[in-house]
């Protein structure tokens, strides 16, 4: 069984029809990208598994289980944490209490300890800056922040929404690298991009999103070698 | 363009011309008393006790304020039926706990126990309202247009004053106070109304423990998060609903503080007690800068002293007979011109930064 399975997902903002019907799983384990361009449906994807929008019973079950019954704020109790488009780091909050909140549901006091130095090991730039506030830190780091704050939770189930946006080259392929190893301990990711390249290049699966219908998928390796995406999101022509 | 650029010129300089024109009054009024002896003189203890009971009345308006700033803080809404938090509480306790306590005697024997029981009683009562207040009329219209909720709060605040007028009646209603905070306690040499003292001594206390717990607790925490990103607060586990409500209950429970405090120094109650209190608070949260726990606190003092010495001090220099009885225009001029020239308030940020 997949760890989250989508089904004929349906999503309105008002009259617009944002989401018509897509299907996708993921199998625990995997990195699996949902790439697309601007409008395609990514974020409403994952603000839908994440329950900021509510989904339709059975549209989005998690390990077998119907995820509709549930508020955003059980969610991350059901092993899903999202780090939302723009990162979304409480700016007057400290390094430090944003982690913090990432771990809020729980009450294992020697274990979210034992992460934090996990986080900090992986991040060595949010140890340096722990009681800063973390809205005055620089895009590339809040993105840092607000990936370890995720995993201060212990997720399953990562979802990252456009993880590269507005990062310099070199901070993307960092944070990717990061990716990579966050999923090689276990967890498995759901991202979302608009940088396809990167995207695929990380991921094991892919699909390709486009104005809220799903019109391809595949292995990464194979989409990028489809004629169609490298002409669309790679860039080749 | 040319004729748009004339008009916000024009009120540039009308609003120039009005802040020149207060501070040449305030300056002239100032020194006229002080140095050309224009109305009454008064001796330096006199001075004293104006700042003294400046600084009590403004941590009552600071406690209240609180209120404000907290529910603001969270949902970027005005809650102007805080002041009935306020009186819901004072006047519950008064009639039905102090009543009983003062008529038995155990109010003078047992003074604290007495005054604890009452709070108690004051703040159960405060945030019983605010809580079904948040639920029944706010929380439905949470993604309501910011001015939807805002008409709300103003008919939740006549449906609490009249509900409580129904139930204790019209009147004013004595506060009794017990024989061991009447009269004056000298310290350091000056002396002080005994509850002027126990006002500044609670509002002291209860202002850091609240700064310590936003600060401190992972609750705190939490409502600082919500404030930020509700969205994102919510992918954290933390259930924004219940976090609103503890931010209303605490703003409510500082609310429930200040009405026993408010009884001890007026020695009375009423179901309309809680409109005037509430808009001088709503005006010294704005004037520290809505949003900002310091920044209330701060407004409710200054708003506090500007009232209580303001009038003998520039009013009278003016030449205005009855001058104390103008302290109201004092604070409500203040919020015009806070609201004009430093809307921020003197330690909040820029309005146009919060997301609504």
């Amino acid at each position: 069984m997949a760890l989250l399975e989508i089904n004929n997902l349906h999503a309105y903002y008002g009259n617009i029809h944002a989401l018509k019907g897509i299907s996708l799983t993921v199998e625990e384990g995997e990195i699996v990208s949902l790439i697309g361009g601007n409008g395609a449906g990514k974020t409403t994807t994952l603000r839908s598994i994440s329950g900021l929008i509510p989904p339709k019973p059975g549209a989005i079950t998690l390990g077998g289980e119907d995820l509709s019954q549930y508020k955003a704020h059980h969610l991350v109790g059901k092993g899903v944490a999202m780090v939302p488009e723009g990162r979304g780091v409480f700016a007057k909050l400290t390094v430090l209490e944003n982690l913090e909140m990432g771990a809020f549901h729980r009450t294992d006091k020697e274990g979210i300890a034992s992460d934090l130095e996990k986080i900090y090991k992986l991040f060595p730039r949010l140890a340096e800056r722990k009681k800063q506030l973390a809205g005055t830190m620089s895009g590339g780091e809040q993105q840092m922040l607000a990936m370890g704050r995720a995993m201060m939770s212990r997720p399953n189930l990562l979802l990252l929404d456009e993880p590269s946006m507005g990062l310099a080259p070199v901070l993307v392929e960092a944070i990717f690298d990061t990716v990579t190893e966050i999923n090689k301990t276990g967890t498995t990711v759901l991202l979302v991009e608009q940088n396809a390249h990167m995207a695929l290049q990380v991921a094991h699966r892919g699909y390709v999103l486009q104005t809220g219908a799903i019109v391809l998928s595949d292995s990464a390796k194979e989409l990028q070698r489809n004629p169609m995406v490298q002409k669309a999101y790679l860039g080749i022509e | 363009m040319s004729q748009r650029f004339k008009e916000i010129d024009f009120i540039g300089v009308f609003l120039w011309v009005f802040r020149a024109v207060i501070i040449v009054l305030v300056i002239y009024g100032t020194v006229a008393k002080l140095f050309l002896g224009v109305g009454n003189t008064y001796t330096v203890e006199i001075w004293v006790d104006f700042l003294i009971s400046g600084l009590s009345q403004g941590s009552l308006y600071a406690l209240i304020a609180l209120g404000y700033t907290m529910v603001y803080g969270i949902l970027f809404m005005i809650n102007f039926a805080h002041g009935e938090f306020f009186m819901s509480g004072a006047i519950t306790s008064t009639v039905l706990v102090a009543a009983y306590l003062s008529a038995s005697g155990f109010m003078d024997s047992q003074p604290v126990i007495s005054l604890l029981v009452i709070t108690a009683v004051a703040i159960t009562t405060s945030i019983s309202v605010a809580l079904l207040t948040e639920r029944i009329a706010y929380r439905p219209l949470r993604r309501a247009p910011r001015l939807v909720p805002l008409i709300t709060a103003i008919g939740a605040s006549f449906f609490w004053q009249y509900f409580f007028r129904g139930l204790f009646g019209s009147a004013l209603i004595p506060f009794p106070v017990p024989e061991a905070l009447q009269g004056r306690w000298t310290i350091l040499g000056l002396e002080f109304l005994r509850t002027r003292v126990v006002v500044m001594a609670t509002t002291i206390i209860a202002l850091v423990s609240l700064y310590l717990f936003i600060q401190r607790t992972k609750t705190g925490k939490a409502i600082r998060a919500v404030a930020e990103d509700k969205d994102v607060a919510a992918l954290m586990g933390i259930n924004v609903d219940r976090t609103v409500s503890i931010t209303f209950a605490i703003g409510a429970a500082m609310a429930g503080v200040a009405g026993v405090l408010w009884g001890l120094v007026f020695r009375q109650v009423h179901f309309y007690m809680g409109f005037v209190p509430g808009i001088k608070a709503f005006t010294a949260a704005v004037f520290g800068g809505i949003g900002s726990i310091p920044g209330a606190a701060l407004g409710g003092l200054l708003l506090g002293v500007i009232e209580a010495v303001g009038p003998p001090l520039f009013l009278e220099g003016l030449g205005i007979a009855g001058a104390h009885q103008l302290k109201d225009v004092i604070a409500f001029t203040m919020l015009v011109l806070v609201l004009i020239f430093r809307p921020q308030g003197l330690i909040g940020e820029k309005l146009a930064e919060k997301k609504a």
